[in-house]
């Protein structure tokens, strides 16, 4: 079956600094990937690649059967590619529920409308509630986002991805900053994503990534080191070795 | 023909000259905190005013009130730096836009309290006016003079940047802000010197600005040498000192030659090429990024 | 009604007109019975609030700065006087002409602008600004340079009203006029695509990775900014039967933006706010000394910068936010 997403020999530098090197990739449909790796490694710039932030220097990239490496970022968005961001990435002065009945907006073509009001697409609206009460941020959808703690705003940047209706989501370090108490909102909100997505995660938190991937791909200097089922990264020496050094245990 | 060229090109150097050292202390500091300074013009018709009370009023030599404007302007921008602008540093854009234009009308009206709104002039010493005999020509004397001035602070700055410690970390700090702090440069420091030296300048340009314009009005902050200086600045490259000075003596050149041949669309054939240029270039000619 | 369907209903109610701005309008409207003797001022209000209504559109919503606004406001000005001194007189179908002229340039300025940021935006909208200043200086023959336009004449508004020297019918004139772009821009910011121009203003990046064409939205945006600050021009240059070159340039973008900053951008009558404030102060200030106007103009804005970044209604937003939590506090 086609994978969801998927790369060929994708490539690039800046200068002398390789950030991806011939980078070969299938993320199937209804994955749970993750993206693990040493700081630097590109995993981020990776990211960047998919979502069109950063031209590639070769190489391809599909989404389904669709080449989209020279489509502009909006466009593959609309295709169904969506991420998150590693550090919030929000609108401060919307609150939640515009900021999602805008995204559900801009999904249903509606966005351009200039002179209509809000009264004939209540049905958005409505769909944009839901989706934050599922997210539990059914109490503070009408307070501006700027007020919001830390773990909510986290909740808010997922629930955005999500009413795009993403077919393929990626998501940067979700669990990044998100103090002890609130994690448990958010993993929550991970393990109820539709199973039907394709999801790839760059995670530094361990416990996270054997929780919730089926499959791990090793990025080290813009390179892939290898892939496979978790159990079988956990076991291999190479994958050690670029975390703990070449000590080895009794 | 030739004559004509030559004086020509020399005018335009001359203007280049003058406004690369109005224009560069502005270059560098937006290049390395990108605080964009409109009240630049401000520090420059201070030094223009000081100037002309200084050999006026007081008595004081032409060639010595210069250094005296570099440094009072100096200091008296380190002032404002320490008061307000530094906490404007992560500000939007906007709010550095409004606080620096505010500050320009308060100069505007602080000159012409203190100065009068008539044309003020400056005394210049005899050997400075008139002509000069230059290969095989006569030149305007002030003129050479501010090539001579120009040529000078610009080589200083030059040495100053490649061979001295501060220069290097002026460079460093332009190149990569964080990088610099993470090798141990005070990034602050180094900006706060930069900025009174920078406006400091701009204090020398305007003290040399005042014979050249035929004379200081306190509506200069606002008026079209701002324009000219933010096109150097922007057009350069913001914190390339070679792109600045290239700026400067294209604006020069074109300025002088748009004067000769069609002086009505002097001022409209600038803007034009500097919104193409920008257009096709937004970091400017030699800018970063 | 599910709670969904409440808050449904609930946000389609927030473009429902609030009892404080129908009395605004009631208080604009009934000016002239107060000051019968300073209706020309309070028509040059009126017109310099719309003007910085279009500019809020512009910068308010969507966050694209402008040093060059009053070029739209001077096309729009010179294009009805123009239009008048080669025969067109009427007044209504001569002032939506000259709007529609301003906003095709304010479309084809947005084809080179939407892409900048930063400085380049800055210097890209100033040069503009400047070169449209610099051609109405250049071509004489048609815009009058420096002397400004002479021999605007206009025929009878709706055929009866003549524009008397008392301000009347411009004031009601001004009134009708600037109400109605007030109601489209009302419509516009109140609607999806007003919403999708204030989430670019929020977060311009995270626009794109939502799916949002970003660079024809915001074409429009300047378009439409563009015309009404052409209206606006349009209906200065009718109402005062003159033009000149201080209708255009740097000093009255700068201006513009001062007295939208000034009332709060973003928030639908700042420009209103900021016109009444700045153009009262001046015409206060101007009696007095008019060089101490400059200095206080400046020292107003260093201050707005430092303290209340949002304007007068911002602050005033605020202000009754801490009023309200403290007595919600003191009731329970």
């Amino acid at each position: 079956m086609t994978p969801a997403l998927s790369t060929q020999g994708l490539s690039k530098s800046f200068g002398a600094l390789a950030v991806a090197r011939a980078i070969d990739f299938e993320l199937p449909v209804g994955a749970r990937h993750a993206l693990i790796g040493p700081n630097g490694a590109g995993k981020t710039s990776f990211i960047n690649l998919l979502t069109g932030a950063l031209a590639p220097d070769s190489g391809r990239i599909r989404l389904g059967e669709a080449d989209i490496t020279v489509l502009p970022t909006h466009r593959r968005v609309r295709m169904g590619l969506v991420r998150t961001f590693q550090i919030n990435s929000l609108f401060p002065d919307l609150t939640p529920l515009e900021a999602v009945t805008m995204t559900i907006c801009e999904r249903e073509g509606v966005a351009r409308r200039w002179l209509g009001g809000f009264g004939r697409h209540g049905a958005l609206v409505e769909e944009a509630h839901a989706l934050l009460e599922r997210a539990g941020l059914g109490d503070e959808a009408e307070r501006a986002t700027r007020y919001l703690p830390y773990g909510k705003q986290r909740l808010l940047e997922i629930s955005i991805a999500l009413a795009v209706r993403p077919r393929v989501l990626l998501l940067d370090e979700p669990a990044a900053g998100v103090p002890e108490r609130e994690s448990g909102e958010l993993l929550e909100a991970i393990a109820a994503l539709p199973a039907d997505i394709a999801i790839m995660f760059i995670e530094h938190d361990m416990e996270l990534v054997f929780r919730f991937a089926n499959r791990i791909t090793v990025l080290v200097a813009g390179q892939v080191l290898c892939e496979g089922p978790p159990d079988a990264i956990a076991a291999d020496e190479r994958v050690r070795e670029v975390y703990l050094g070449s000590r080895r245990h009794g | 023909m030739a004559e004509q060229l030559f004086q020509l090109v020399f005018n335009g150097l001359a203007y280049g000259f003058l406004l690369f050292v109005m224009a560069i202390g502005l270059s560098v500091t937006m290049g390395m905190m990108n605080f964009v300074n409109l009240a630049h013009g401000a520090f420059a018709m201070l030094g223009g005013y000081l100037s002309i009370s200084l050999t006026g009023a007081m008595g004081v030599p032409f060639l010595l009130s210069l250094p005296i404007a570099f440094f009072a302007v100096g200091i008296v921008s380190a002032g404002f730096e320490a008061v307000l602008y530094r906490r404007f540093y992560r500000a939007p854009q906007l709010s550095q836009v409004l606080l620096t234009i505010g500050l320009s009308f308060m100069a505007v009206a602080g000159a012409t309290y203190a100065w009068g709104g008539q044309v003020s002039m400056v005394h210049v010493p005899a050997w400075l006016i008139g002509q000069t005999h230059l290969f095989g020509t006569e030149v305007g004397s002030y003129r050479l003079f501010l090539i001579a001035v120009g040529a000078a602070v610009a080589l200083a700055l030059v040495f100053g940047l490649e061979r001295t410690r501060f220069g290097a970390m002026v460079r460093a700090t332009v190149d990569n802000r964080r990088m610099a702090q993470s090798l141990g440069i005070n990034v602050n420091r180094v900006f706060r010197l930069t900025f009174a030296l920078g406006s400091g300048l701009a204090g020398l340009g305007g003290a040399l600005a005042v014979d050249y314009l035929g004379g200081l009005q306190p509506i200069f902050p606002l008026g079209y040498m701002l324009v000219y200086i933010l096109i150097v600045v922007t057009v350069g490259g913001m914190g390339s000192t070679l792109g600045a000075l290239l700026a400067a003596m294209v604006l020069g050149l074109s300025d002088a030659a748009a004067k000769f041949y069609a002086p009505q669309l002097a001022s409209f054939a600038i803007y034009f090429v500097m919104v193409v240029l920008l257009l096709w270039r937004p970091q400017g000619i030699l800018g970063r990024r | 009604m599910s709670a969904g369907g409440d808050r449904a209903a609930a946000f389609a109610r927030r473009s429902r007109w609030r009892p404080g701005e129908i009395l605004l309008w009631i208080a604009v409207a009934a000016a002239p019975f107060a000051f019968p003797d300073r209706l020309v001022l309070a028509s040059q209000i009126l017109v310099t609030a719309t003007f910085a209504l279009s500019l809020d559109l512009l910068l308010g919503y969507a966050g694209m700065i402008s040093l060059g606004h009053a070029a739209f406001f001077g096309i729009g000005a010179y294009a009805a006087g123009i239009l008048t001194v080669h025969g067109w007189t009427e007044p209504i179908s001569g002032l939506l002409a000259a709007a529609a002229i301003a906003g095709v340039c304010g479309y084809l300025a947005g084809l080179i602008v939407v892409r900048l940021h930063g400085v380049a935006l800055l210097m890209v909208t100033m040069g503009l600004g400047l070169l449209v200043a610099e051609l109405a200086n250049v071509m004489q023959s048609v815009t009058g340079g420096s002397d400004g336009l002479s021999g605007v004449t206009l025929s009878p508004l709706l055929g009866r009203f003549d524009f008397d020297m008392f301000g009347r019918t411009a004031y009601a004139y001004t009134l009708v006029v600037a109400f109605g772009a007030f109601l489209l821009v009302r419509r516009i910011v109140h609607s999806p695509f007003g919403l999708a121009l204030q989430g670019y203003r929020e977060n311009p990046t995270r626009m794109a990775q939502i799916g949002a064409p970003m660079a024809a939205r915001l074409r429009l945006v300047n378009a439409l900014a563009a015309c009404i600050a052409g209206l606006a021009g349009a209906l200065l240059t009718q109402t005062t039967q003159f033009v000149s070159l201080d209708y255009v340039g740097f000093e009255r973008s700068a201006e513009v933006l001062i007295i939208l900053i000034l009332g709060g951008g973003g928030r639908l009558y700042g420009g209103l706010v900021g016109a009444l404030v700045f153009m009262v102060g001046r015409d206060v200030f101007s009696e007095a000394n008019p060089q101490y106007w400059y200095f206080w103009l400046g020292a107003l804005l260093v201050l707005i910068v430092l303290f209340m970044p949002s304007g007068i209604l911002g602050g005033g937003a605020s202000l009754w936010a801490r009023v309200r939590s403290r007595r919600g506090g003191a009731a329970a």
